[in-house]
């Protein structure tokens, strides 16, 4: 991996629930084009960190810079038009819009996004179902849309929470290659996951994140000799 | 001339289509009023009691912008007419919901319905008061506008043009609110809001502006209905009291939020409340809540409501 510049860097995040803290201080960096994971047991603060850095989550100090920006403070509107996608883990289909309307519903932010056509050479299952009610789709089906709306606004960081939770090892598999693809394309992507053997076939480098705060850091490369270390920190 | 039977007894046609036609025109209004109120609560979470005072003043601008030169003697003011009135007027009470709800109404979005309950009901309340201290209870006049001057002889009955024209124009705006809502971009947001304001916002929508848009856009539509409402009843600062609880029904049988719901069963329930009025006069006033009361029981959802 060259040293390329970062593109998203979290210093000392912290984040509440009202008075419960969520997050202790998260510090993170990606880099341009890079993928890479947010591994962590159940409540660690993964999905936290990703509602913080959008601002979804509102009660949070700390340091977010985006694209050489502050974004702790602005908005979620705001932030999402700087260029953030995010996919959350409950997915966030709209029963009363089409997939058609779900696609198309995050506005442009940016130039170069992805086009209709080419989301659907990437997703066939979402072609020819423009019509369908979007929770009448599939789970596996539904996780694709979610990805699929991000891709078209130009946004060139996503950030994807559980891909893959509760779908079948095939499905686990497709959206393993739209990964690669997507990281192909140039894409900058921090990819919340439980399941560091998925995570392992996509990412270059992971964060372990435990009671709010990263505990540990490594490459791709160090993950098979340092799987021991790993089970203990994630509790498998 | 024919008679016609209902339940046993026989009636005349003409009493019936009559009272049918009545019911078909108060329906329009329901219509329309219980559209404005079924948008807002779907978007906003606000039971917008604030209706029928936003309607009455949509009477009362048309009918101050007709009188301009009186209220401003000396000013040199023109006297503005109906057709400039029926889009100038939806937009002044527009943009006075804008403030309601800049000011008033978003703080208490995160707060229980009562709030929102009370808050709009005690708006209502001033500002009907105010006009009441201004005008008293008296109505003021509001002409027919002279295009519609004149009546059609259906045969069985007189249908004067205003009344005809209120209907057409009443579905226009209906079904057009219908496909906004439901067929343009615009309305994928406000549907997506409803369900995940959060992540609507995290997709960059600035929702806070888009439901003070929706509040302004129900609210128009209230002051819309006024203006038409002008020429056939009296502008008085009661005009929107008698309605409110009438239009709520409407909406709790169609189905609380549901557009078209609230559309389907504005007419319906005009004419039911017309029928009613040929077979038990008394009963006209409260079939409307009767009916509320039975579509509780059978259907807790609303005719077209979602569960
Ligand atoms: N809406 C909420 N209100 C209060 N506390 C919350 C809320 N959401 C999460 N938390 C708490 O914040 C902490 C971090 O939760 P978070 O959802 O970020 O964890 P996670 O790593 O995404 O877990 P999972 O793997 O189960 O998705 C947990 O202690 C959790 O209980
Ligand atoms: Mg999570």
């Amino acid at each position: 991996m060259t040293e390329a510049e970062p593109h998203l860097t979290v210093r000392g995040l912290q984040a509440w629930y009202g008075e419960s803290q969520a997050l202790r201080g998260m510090d993170f960096v990606v880099r341009r084009g890079e993928v890479v994971t947010l591994l962590g047991r159940n409540g660690a603060g993964k999905t936290s960190t990703l509602r913080s850095i959008v601002g979804i989550l509102r009660q949070r100090t700390g340091s977010v810079v985006f694209e050489g920006r502050e974004t702790v403070g602005l908005k979620s509107n705001a932030i999402a038009r700087l260029g953030i996608g995010y996919c959350p883990e409950e997915r966030g289909i709209f029963a009363s819009l089409t997939v058609e309307e779900n696609l198309l519903l995050p506005p442009v932010v940016a130039p170069g996004g992805m086009t209709v056509a080419e989301i659907h050479d990437l997703f066939p299952n979402l072609r020819s179902r423009g019509r369908t009610p979007g929770t009448k789709l599939s789970g596996g089906e539904q996780q694709m849309l979610a990805i699929a709306r991000i891709l078209r606004t130009g946004a060139r960081l996503l950030l994807l929470d559980e891909p893959t939770e509760g779908l079948a090892p095939v499905i686990v598999k497709a959206i393993g290659e739209v990964l690669r693809v997507l990281k192909q394309r140039g894409f900058t992507i921090v990819l919340v996951e439980q399941n560091f053997r998925f995570a392992a076939t996509v990412a270059d480098r992971h964060y372990v994140v435990d009671g709010g705060r990263v505990v540990a850091e490594m490459t791709n490369h160090e993950i098979a000799a340092r799987q021991d270390e790993l089970k203990t920190m994630l509790g498998v | 001339m024919f008679t016609i039977e209902i339940l046993g007894k026989t009636y005349n046609s003409a009493a019936v289509f009559g009272q049918l036609l009545i019911g078909l025109i108060n329906g329009s209004f329901y219509a329309m009023l219980s559209l404005g109120v079924a948008v807002i609560f779907g978007m906003l979470r606000i039971a917008n009691f604030a209706h029928g005072a936003q309607y009455m003043l949509g009477a009362f601008v048309a009918w101050a912008l007709l009188n301009l030169p009186e209220l401003f003697p000396g000013s040199g003011l023109p006297s503005i007419g109906y057709w400039p009135s029926l889009i100038l007027a939806p937009v002044i009470v527009g943009v006075v919901g804008m403030a309601t709800e800049r000011i008033f109404i978003r703080r208490v979005y995160d707060l229980d319905h009562a709030y929102g309950f009370l808050l709009t009901i005690g708006l209502a309340m001033m500002v009907e008061g105010l006009l009441h201290v201004r005008f008293g209870s008296a109505g003021l006049p509001y002409g027919t506008p002279k295009e519609f001057q004149g009546t059609f002889n259906l045969g069985f009955m007189f249908l004067p043009y205003y009344r005809a024209w209120v209907i057409v124009a009443s579905i226009i705006i209906c079904f057009g609110t219908w496909l906004l809502i439901e067929r343009t971009r615009l309305g994928a947001y406000l549907r997506a809001a409803t369900e995940n304001p959060e992540l609507v916002q995290a997709f960059g929508i600035d929702v806070p502006r888009m439901l003070m848009l929706t509040y302004a856009l129900g609210v128009a539509l209230a002051g819309l209905a006024g203006v038409m409402a002008a020429p056939i009843y009296q502008v008085s600062p009661q005009m929107g009291q008698n309605l409110i609880i009438i239009v709520f029904a409407v909406v709790v049988i169609g189905g609380m939020g549901s557009i078209l719901g609230s559309i389907v069963s504005g007419f319906l329930l005009g004419l039911i409340e017309g029928l009613t009025k040929v077979v038990y006069p008394p009963g006209s006033t409260t079939v409307i809540f009767v009916f509320m009361a039975l579509i509780l029981l059978a259907r807790p959802q609303g005719l077209m409501g979602r569960t």
